[in-house]
């Protein structure tokens, strides 16, 4: 069935304003990090490129979904609930005292499958999870999505390394390659190029495309998810952090900023 | 008359893993790059069921989590001191947390208690990791005095559920165990003595043992506790075991005052009504460089059987 790239870019939009809104709701979540990947979280859930459902979060049949980037995953909230998963209404008690969502989603979240926000971790456990679905002889695939800033951890390195060694070709890590860290552009704090190159060197299959245009990170994510690489593959998403928020935009230390609640409103009303 | 043989506590335990190996399919080990001629009798044995992860802890931690989240029970092998604090993040996020909301089935199973790398120095030691481990909710954590109870832990507990760290002696010891202790209750009693009760574990419950024979030429009887595991543990019947003592001397390999086997048994005491008067013998909190076997430096500390035995004779006198 075709993809309406149009489809998903709208559903993006609806995401990126639903993202907005729960930050104005919960000022104290990374809001910045988490607007980078709207787009690839959207095309992957309504891409029609995941085994997925909602009925049942712990499916055996289902693609596994890591969220290493767990300060980035606010965006994950609204499609999670837009899905299914929980209900819509417990988006408005993010951050909230007794709310599911906390400001980093850990998996009392239907959907989620690990615990977030000790950054690094993701990939080693998606080692753990292709491996066995390999020696089982599952079609499932497992999908991780890391910051840029993330791979810093070395325990990411350990992962990508034994994955290459290991040929896990079920395993696709995602790169929200939004260039910064919390303090600074991450090329000036501790630089990661050439990325893809590095990828390759650890016997990885890496693509790049810009994370906010659809069609590509669509284009690039059927590739890998569809078409067998004989190696685990990497999709590096050039992305904006604070993606949409000029405010964010412009500043390196966009991780630890909010957007004004004018701003905040204006966004989430869907007039940017 | 030859010398009893002696069995190693990884040989034993691998025995064990490869008896549930053979009767459980989704049981699988991971190495760190880390041996035993028995496990390559395992590697030989399961070739498909075994992967060395390299000289990588925290992606060993991390593989065998997500293995485990897919319905295996994994064996996370490496060298004790390593495997507790290199990676202790791995544990604590996706061993200890993870296990509270998702089921899994992770065995740490750590080689090097207290000073058995001796020569190695003080990197290859473990005198903290009961310590530390201890103080993580949802874990067990086992520290067998003898290869028997080593096998027992792996025969008893891997595929059962949970997530549990194993630390064996790298030195093979004599078996005080004709067959596994009851792991549930977490301690047992190895001989009974009204003057002075020994609480020990590992290599330092031999010690005990040793100790209590010297005191017996002194007149002093003194009772002898293994505890092999540290948590989860019968906390009422290992109060009502030491209340029975008119001093109780805990024995660790390791740093006292540190949170070890003495501030186990220093809680235990405070929830009972009888005042115990409690002695905790171990290592002075401090790195040793200086090159020497176990039995040197466990002398220095003071922890011979013949320098435990003045000691706790003069607390008694």
């Amino acid at each position: 069935m075709a993809v309406n790239i149009a489809d998903l870019e709208q559903k993006a939009r609806d995401i990126w304003r639903a993202t907005v809104a729960i930050h104005q709701r919960a000022p104290e979540t990374r809001v910045a990090s988490s607007l980078s990947a709207v787009d690839v979280l959207v095309c992957l859930y309504y891409g029609g490129l995941l085994r997925f459902d909602p009925r049942q979060p712990q499916w055996t049949g289902r693609d596994r979904v890591i969220m290493s980037k767990g300060h980035g995953a606010i965006a994950m909230y609204p499609i999670l609930a837009d899905l299914g998963y929980f209900p819509v209404a417990e988006l408005e008690r993010v951050a909230r005292n007794g709310s599911i969502l906390g400001g980093i989603p850990d998996p009392i979240i239907p959907g989620f499958e690990t615990v977030n926000g000790s950054l690094g971790h993701g990939p080693g456990v998606a080692c753990g999870l292709a491996l066995a679905l390999k020696r089982q002889r599952r079609p499932e695939r497992v999908v991780v999505l890391v910051g840029d800033g993330e791979m810093h951890e070395g325990a990411v390195w350990e992962a990508l390394m034994f994955a290459g060694h290991q040929q896990l070709d079920n395993l696709l890590l995602i790169v929200d390659n939004n260039a910064r860290c919390m303090l600074n552009d991450t090329n000036k704090v501790n630089s990661l190029e050439p990325l893809a190159d590095k990828f390759a060197a650890f016997g990885w299959v890496a693509r790049a495309c810009d994370g906010h245009d659809m069609r590509s990170v669509y284009n690039n994510l059927e590739v890998l998810l569809r078409t067998p690489q004989g190696r685990p593959a990497a999709l590096i998403a050039r992305t904006i952090k604070g993606h949409g928020v000029p405010s964010l935009e412009a500043s390196p230390i966009c991780h630890v900023l909010t957007i004004a609640p004018d701003e905040c409103a204006r966004l989430a009303g869907g007039q940017a | 008359m030859s010398p009893p043989v002696l069995c190693r506590m990884r040989d034993a335990f691998l025995n064990g893993v490869m008896a549930r190996m053979e009767a459980d399919e989704k049981i699988f080990f991971l190495s760190a790059d880390f041996g035993s001629p028995r496990l390559d009798v395992l590697a030989a044995r399961y070739p498909g069921r075994w992967v060395n992860v390299g000289i990588a802890e925290q992606n060993l931690v991390n593989v065998a989590a997500g293995m485990a989240l897919e319905g295996y029970a994994t064996i996370a092998y490496a060298i004790a001191p390593f495997l507790s604090m290199r990676c202790y993040e791995q544990t604590r996020v996706n061993l200890c947390m993870l296990s509270q909301v998702r089921s899994l089935d992770v065995t740490l199973a750590g080689v090097g208690a207290g000073f058995s790398y001796d020569v190695s120095g003080p990197s290859h030691q473990a005198l903290e990791d009961l310590s530390i481990m201890r103080t993580l909710p949802n874990l067990e954590v086992y520290s067998p005095a003898d290869a028997v109870t080593a096998q027992g832990i792996a025969t008893q507990r891997i595929g059962r559920g949970g997530v549990r760290y194993v630390r064996m002696d790298g030195k093979a010891l004599p078996d005080l165990y004709a067959a596994p202790p009851e792991l549930a209750r977490g301690f047992q009693e190895l001989q009974t003595g009204r003057e002075v009760l020994l609480v020990a574990t590992g290599y330092m419950t031999h010690r005990a043992l040793e100790t209590a024979a010297l005191l017996q030429q002194q007149g002093i009887a003194a009772a002898v506790m293994d505890v092999f595991a540290l948590q989860p543990l019968d906390q009422t019947a290992f109060q009502q075991a030491l209340v029975s003592a008119s001093l109780v001397v805990s024995l660790e390999e390791g740093f006292i005052g540190k949170g070890g086997l003495d501030a186990l048994v220093r809680q235990a005491l405070v929830g009972v009504p009888q005042r115990i008067p409690h002695l905790g013998l171990g290592l002075t909190p401090e790195y040793s460089f200086e090159v020497g076997e176990r039995e040197l430096r466990l002398d220095r500390a003071g922890l011979s059987a013949s320098k435990l035995t003045a000691r706790i004779a003069t607390a008694l006198a």
